[in-house]
């Protein structure tokens, strides 16, 4: 029945296209928007195009600092959440017990809420414990919901190795941690990898819980937060919306050619 | 000769569940054995309490003399070949093989050659630097088969190896792993629910239903004599008959097993027995007519050769048998 | 080869690594609790507890003259939660969900059916990425790019300019309620993006209900003498449910608790998000922002609640 599901109605077609076309216009005229010469306003079309805007970024000091902020963020973030999250997955794939459906709904507790319940409730708690808001902070807040993107990816691939893979190893004679190394580590790498890229992609756009748990700092949605809702420079402000579009495609793009195979990648995780 | 694998009234309990309940076993060294049962009668879990992936919840496990509870899988001098072989998927055909000495600290080279030796053995040689998702299902198998023979086991344990491949295959395999078995002297415990396969290849057979063993002995025991009802069903297809006509026939225990082939659809000669009955079906099944006869209300199934006249559906008909055909059995 | 010993029971040659895993295999309980002790004490203890003691300060109140927190349990917060001002936030906020959400799913579901039914090999994989690009996206570089879009001078104005449709725009902007002084400081703005940039949260979950239709249903269903349209009603619709619901639980709480979309791209008028945000920073009225959180909570708790009985959580 190949030829019936290759027709499709017309109707369809327009609608489902018409759907995409809605979707990606706007990031494409991020680009346009990036090249245009007019400063003030967000005239369209653009009265003229340069490259200039792109030197004069480059060299604003406001916008290196917060671009590293945000990278190391989440580095850290995304290795903090890489321990955790395997570790859940790993307990809660190996072994049977009580509550596993609890410690899946734990992981996923604090991005099923919205995200300014989470900022408020950590920025309460530590200023209830007396922490004063400080990188590390930023960090804490980030990995708290980005352990469920690594969780989603392990537990997807641990559920891929069969169960009689690891009896095969022990029975071969190969202890614990020989088969964790050996068996385990290769077969859940690249599904690490992929969440590692996804957590680092969700930590370095994340807004929301950062306004709650950044003190004076400001990662790179903290400053464009701050241009959109007083625009300083509008131009310089249109180059870096278009880098943080290629910056986060990387990684997306990596992590999908990572986990194509079998599982898709946590998406609906985000 | 010593004895390879001992249970002593061992029972695994999941819960209110008892997979493996009161069993006891002896197999010698050297022995093909075979546990068979339906699923979820307890043949598995016995092999996996033997493996180690299973601790008993009562009794003991001896191995070749030494107490196997509470001794991890991988301290076992013990290989399994897995139902779905379980190869890595990560590693070539060699690595594969070669796991076992490699977690052990065998050197590289020493490892490699003694790999390449058991694929040989194996009929693969020159297959070492594939991938498992490369190979077919009966290659797979041969390398499962050489990936646990290459650790040298005292005990080899077979989860059903023969069931995922077509009957040809199966047939040849069954051959190939006899001769091995032979050829090296390892003890082999295998599973399987298919009677044909363990009739075949086994010394002795141990017949499993609800986690209790019904009966062990040499296949000809288990297949002429079956003890009970259970395994007269099960292995092959004895007829059970009933107290009513063992009482007719002169039998004192209530239920006696009677194999189709041993039975005739004629007069009795000199010092046979006889029922009279109707016919109430017949099927063809190539070598021999499967009739089955209505005797009191009992069908007893008779396998005629197929040279001889069938009698019509709802004709009487005498049928005959020698006496010592006639086996008694412990219980329903 | 040489390593096979003559006893059954091989012996360590591992030492310690050798003896901690033994340890582990006849204690799987502290191997578990060793596994789990730091996720669940950052996750169990310190995130859920800080959750818990946010509840904890709606009960509380605020002193109107020293605007110090009154430590006494009370149900002041919750009377003040519902005055009329309060209340009407609620109502926007919930009924501005309710409409983002149908219209997501309106847009989303074309584009997962021709997804997961008609699309094959290159194309599979363009409409897979064409959906996970936007939704990993930078989110307020997608909403920056709306500002851009429909600011007074932006694409949307030029192009309805060149249609001779400038008309339709400001009679639509004279509008009350969904109207303004431009798209971007409308409701009808706040409403575009919301759909724009939660869309992809819809369209995956449909589309993975939808592959999970086998084909012959459908060519069952018009081999049976059903209409296109009757198929859809009868068969595809409701197996696309659980899809639909799983997606609109996104759309839903997303909408709920965001209060950036409707300060950078709306009217003054608040919603929750934005008044949590200004009654614990301002205002610095803790208790009375922790019961707003309340609010989307106590909702999507029953969402949930109805959601799970139609299996829309298989979907996710």
């Amino acid at each position: 029945m190949r030829s019936e599901r290759n027709r499709s109605p017309l109707g369809l077609k327009i609608a489902a296209a018409a759907g995409l076309a809605f979707m990606h216009v706007p990031i494409l005229l991020i680009f346009l928007y990036a090249f245009t010469t007019e400063e003030k306003s967000y005239q369209f079309p653009p009265p003229g195009l340069t490259t200039q805007w792109f030197a004069v970024a480059w060299n604003r000091p406001d916008v290196w600092a917060a671009l590293t902020l945000s990278v190391k963020v989440a580095s850290i973030a995304t290795a903090v959440a890489l321990v955790l999250g395997t570790l859940c997955a790993a307990a809660v794939s190996q072994t049977r017990f009580f509550g596993r459906e609890t410690i899946s709904l734990l992981v996923i507790l604090p991005i099923a809420l919205p995200g300014i319940i989470t900022g408020i409730a950590l920025r309460s708690a530590f200023s209830m414990a007396e922490i004063p808001f400080s990188f590390w902070t930023i960090v804490l807040g980030h990995a708290t919901f980005c352990i469920v993107v690594v969780y989603n990816n392990a537990v997807a691939r641990f559920r891929r190795i069969s169960g009689s893979l690891i009896e095969a190893s022990m029975d071969l004679g190969a202890d614990g941690f020989q088969t964790f190394r050996y068996i385990i580590l290769p077969n859940i790498g690249t599904a690490l990898l992929a969440g590692g890229m996804l957590a680092f992609a969700l930590s370095f756009d994340e807004v929301i819980v950062t306004t709650f748990t950044a003190g004076q700092q400001s990662t790179l949605p903290i400053w464009m937060l701050e241009e959109l809702i007083r625009p300083r420079q509008r131009p310089v402000t249109n180059v870096v919306a278009m880098i943080v579009v290629l910056v986060t495609f990387l990684p997306i793009l990596g992590a999908y050619y990572l986990t194509r195979d079998g599982d898709q990648i946590a998406g609906a995780g985000k | 000769m010593s004895t390879a694998v001992l249970f002593d009234n061992v029972s695994r309990h999941f819960g209110a569940v008892r997979a493996v309940d009161g069993v006891n076993l002896e197999i010698a060294e050297g022995e093909f054995f075979a546990m068979l049962g339906p699923s979820g009668s307890g043949k598995t879990t016995c092999l996996r309490l033997m493996a180690g992936f299973e601790q008993p919840t009562g009794g003991h496990i001896e191995i070749f003399g030494e107490t196997a509870e509470g001794v991890p899988p991988y301290r076992r001098s013990v290989n399994t070949v897995f139902q779905d072989y379980a190869l890595f998927p990560h590693l070539s055909i060699l690595d594969n093989v070669a796991y076992g000495l490699m977690v052990k600290g065998v050197g590289r080279e020493e490892r490699r050659k003694a790999a390449e030796d058991a694929l040989a053995m194996v009929k693969l040689p020159n297959y070492g630097s594939r991938r498992p998702g490369q190979l077919s299902g009966g290659q797979r198998q041969r390398v499962a088969l050489a990936r646990a023979l290459v650790n040298k086991p005292k005990v080899l344990l077979l989860d059903e190896p023969l069931g995922a491949l077509d009957l040809k295959l199966r047939e040849q395999m069954q051959e190939e792993l006899k001769t091995l078995q032979k050829s090296l002297g390892i003890t082999f415990v295998f599973v399987t629910h298919d009677q044909g396969e363990a009739l075949s290849m086994a010394d002795r057979i141990a017949v499993f239903n609800d986690g209790r063993i019904q009966q062990l002995g040499s296949p000809e025991e288990v297949y002429k004599q079956p003890k009970t009802r259970f395994v007269a069903d099960f292995v092959g297809s004895s007829n059970v008959l009933p107290a009513k006509l063992c009482q007719k026939l002169g039998v004192r225990s209530a239920y006696a097993s009677l194999r189709p082939e041993a039975i005739a659809l004629s007069a009795p000669g000199e010092g046979a027995l006889s029922l009279n009955g109707t016919v109430s079906a017949h099927s063809f099944l190539g070598a021999v007519n499967r009739v089955v006869v209505d005797v009191d209300g009992a069908r007893i199934a008779v396998a005629s050769p197929a040279a001889l006249a069938v009698p019509k559906v709802g004709s009487p008909v005498t049928i005959s048998f020698a006496a010592h055909e006639l086996h008694p059995m412990e219980d329903a | 080869m040489t390593a096979v010993t003559e006893n059954i029971v091989l012996p360590d040659r591992r030492g310690p690594a050798g003896r901690l895993s033994d340890f582990f295999w006849k204690h799987p309980h502290v191997l578990l609790t060793v596994l789990l002790a730091p996720p669940l004490l950052w996750l169990g203890v310190v995130y859920v507890g800080s959750l818990f003691a946010l509840l904890l300060q709606s009960f509380f109140s605020i002193d109107d003259f020293s605007g110090l927190i009154n430590y006494e349990f009370t149900f002041a917060t919750y009377r003040q939660l519902l005055s009329e001002t309060n209340l009407d936030i609620i109502l926007r906020t919930v009924s501005m969900a309710a409409i983002v959400t149908i219209a997501s799913a309106l847009i989303a579901f074309p584009i997962a059916y021709y997804a997961a039914r008609y699309a094959q090999g290159k194309w599979k994989v363009l409409f897979y990425l064409g959906v996970m690009l936007p939704l990993w996206s930078s989110y307020l570089v997608k909403i920056y790019a709306w500002k851009l879009i429909l600011a007074k001078e932006g694409i949307v104005t030029w192009f309805l300019g060149k249609l001779h449709l400038q008309w339709l725009l400001d009679a639509w902007l004279s509008l009350p309620v969904v109207g303004g002084n431009s798209l971007s400081v409308s409701y009808t703005g706040t409403f575009i993006v919301f759909v724009y940039v939660w869309l992809p949260f819809m369209i995956l979950p449909i589309q993975a209900a939808l592959e999970r239709v086998p084909g012959n249903l459908i060519e069952a269903s018009s081999d049976l003498g059903g209409t296109p349209a009757q198929t859809f009603r009868h068969v595809l619709f409701p197996l696309a449910l659980p899809g639909i619901v799983a997606g609109s639980i996104f759309t839903f709480s997303l909408t709920l608790g965001d209060y950036i979309i409707p300060q950078i791209i709306g009217s003054s008028r608040l919603f929750i998000g934005q008044a949590v945000y200004a009654q614990q920073g301002t205002a610095g009225n803790i208790p009375l922002a922790a019961a707003f959180t309340v609010v989307p909570i106590v909702i999507m708790g029953a969402y949930l609640f109805v959601a799970k009985r139609m299996g829309a959580f298989d979907a996710l």
